[in-house]
């Protein structure tokens, strides 16, 4: 599924819990301890977003409300920065600053 | 149901081994920049903010409220201005709690439902305290979860769980370790770790 | 703020469309208030762009782990922030 088919997706379906409400959520996994350095795509990735927060382009709730939006699959195997990609896509493109499919477009230009 | 706990270093592949997400930041910061929505020099300015903060911060917060109790009362009642006594960045949040451990009471800290975390007085939270498995069991199995990080907490020490709902950020205050009576502030500063500032972890031995 | 700390209060448990920041293990839950914080803005309207005004009250409130986890019964407790338009008071 293309990130533009995820864009249209509301999180307004009354759902008993949301993909990310997890406090209690039944888990087998032990915790994984292992720590990794941010890369710089991720770093990149988390200062785009709190630089378009500061310029109220988009806000914090704004942001989690995108990612919750996410379907449970998709949540589930999204790497951490996978997630606010994901949102601050789909955030953008509600919001018409980004249009649907631009980032693909510009990635096979 | 299950999860994959599939948090980190599994992003599908793209050109030269790189996640396919990092193209795409990519290409997402370049397009906002030709939109006249953010620059470059912005994004760079909080990356280095972001790689600037570390858990020495809270440690020094943490080390000053060990030695002074005025100070450390008046960290409990509001850490931010605690902080900001100490000429540390409290951050965003407009509200910081210092949680105190004690003989009676282990606190530990989670956000069940994303990754809220004091960042500017630790540094970015640890993959693992964003993990769905820590998540989850922070709040259902708090001892069981301790346990998988090496803590042992005496039968009669309570644990008291914060999961941060909301934009409050918290950090705790370990208990100081027996035998740190002749270490000054940096010294005790330098075994407060960033685990035992999030409640799964003691200071460490010196 | 109509609560004050050891006042003790039921987490409402009904659905809710759209983001909010009650989590499920907590509703329908009753615990008492520790602290009382701010008036922060409502995450639930901001999420969709509004301002979040005006500023709600907000709360820690402690819940004992036994009463949430009936599997597990114990003394251990676990707080959570939680806004006062999701709190009820409890006999």
């Amino acid at each position: 599924m293309s990130i533009s088919e995820y864009v249209n997706g509301r999180y307004d379906r009354a759902m008993e819990r949301g993909v990310h409400d997890r406090g209690g959520w039944p888990t087998d996994t032990p915790i994984d301890r292992r720590e990794h350095e941010l890369a710089d795509w991720e770093l990149r990735m988390d200062a785009i977003e709190n630089v378009l927060e500061q310029h109220g382009v988009m806000n914090t709730d704004e942001m989690r409300r995108g990612i919750e939006s996410m379907p449970l699959a998709a949540y589930e195997a999204a790497s951490y920065y996978e997630r606010w990609l994901f949102t601050t896509e789909t955030i953008l493109e509600e919001k018409g600053i980004l249009a649907p499919g631009e980032i693909d477009a510009r990635l096979e230009a | 149901m299950s999860d994959h706990g599939h948090d980190h270093g599994h992003d599908p592949i793209g050109r030269d081994g790189e996640p396919a997400a990092a193209a795409r930041v990519r290409a997402l910061e370049d397009l906002l920049v030709e939109k006249g929505v953010l620059t470059h020099e912005e994004v760079r300015a909080r990356v280095d903010w972001l790689v600037s903060r570390t858990p020495a911060h809270g440690a020094r917060l943490v080390a000053r409220a060990w030695l002074d109790s005025a100070f450390k009362q008046r960290a409990l009642d509001d850490a931010r201005s605690a902080a900001l006594e100490l000429g540390l960045d409290p951050g965003e949040s407009p509200q910081v709690v210092a949680l105190e451990n004690t003989e009676d009471v282990h606190h530990m800290v989670v956000c069940t439902l994303c990754s809220c975390y004091p960042k500017a007085l630790l540094g970015p939270p640890p993959d693992w305290y964003k993990s769905l498995p820590y998540r989850s069991r922070a709040v259902s199995d708090p001892r069981g979860v301790l346990e998988e990080f090496g803590l042992h907490l005496d039968e009669q020490v309570d644990v008291r769980v914060v999961d941060s709902t909301a934009d409050v950020r918290y950090v705790v205050i370990p208990q100081r370790p027996a035998g740190t009576e002749h270490l000054d502030e940096a010294e005790l500063a330098a075994i407060v770790t960033r685990d035992s500032m999030i409640g799964v972890a003691h200071p460490a031995a010196h | 703020m109509t609560f004050a700390p050891g006042d003790m209060v039921r987490v409402a448990d009904r659905p809710h469309t759209g983001h909010h920041r009650t989590p499920g293990y907590l509703k329908g839950k009753t615990g008492r208030i520790v602290r009382v914080h701010a008036a922060f803005a409502n995450p639930e309207t901001r999420a969709y762009g509004a301002d979040g005004l005006p500023r709600l009250p907000l709360y820690l409130v402690e819940f004992t782990g036994g009463d949430l986890w009936p599997s597990a019964p114990g003394r251990d407790r676990v707080c959570a922030d939680l806004f006062e338009h999701w709190l009820e008071p409890s006999a």
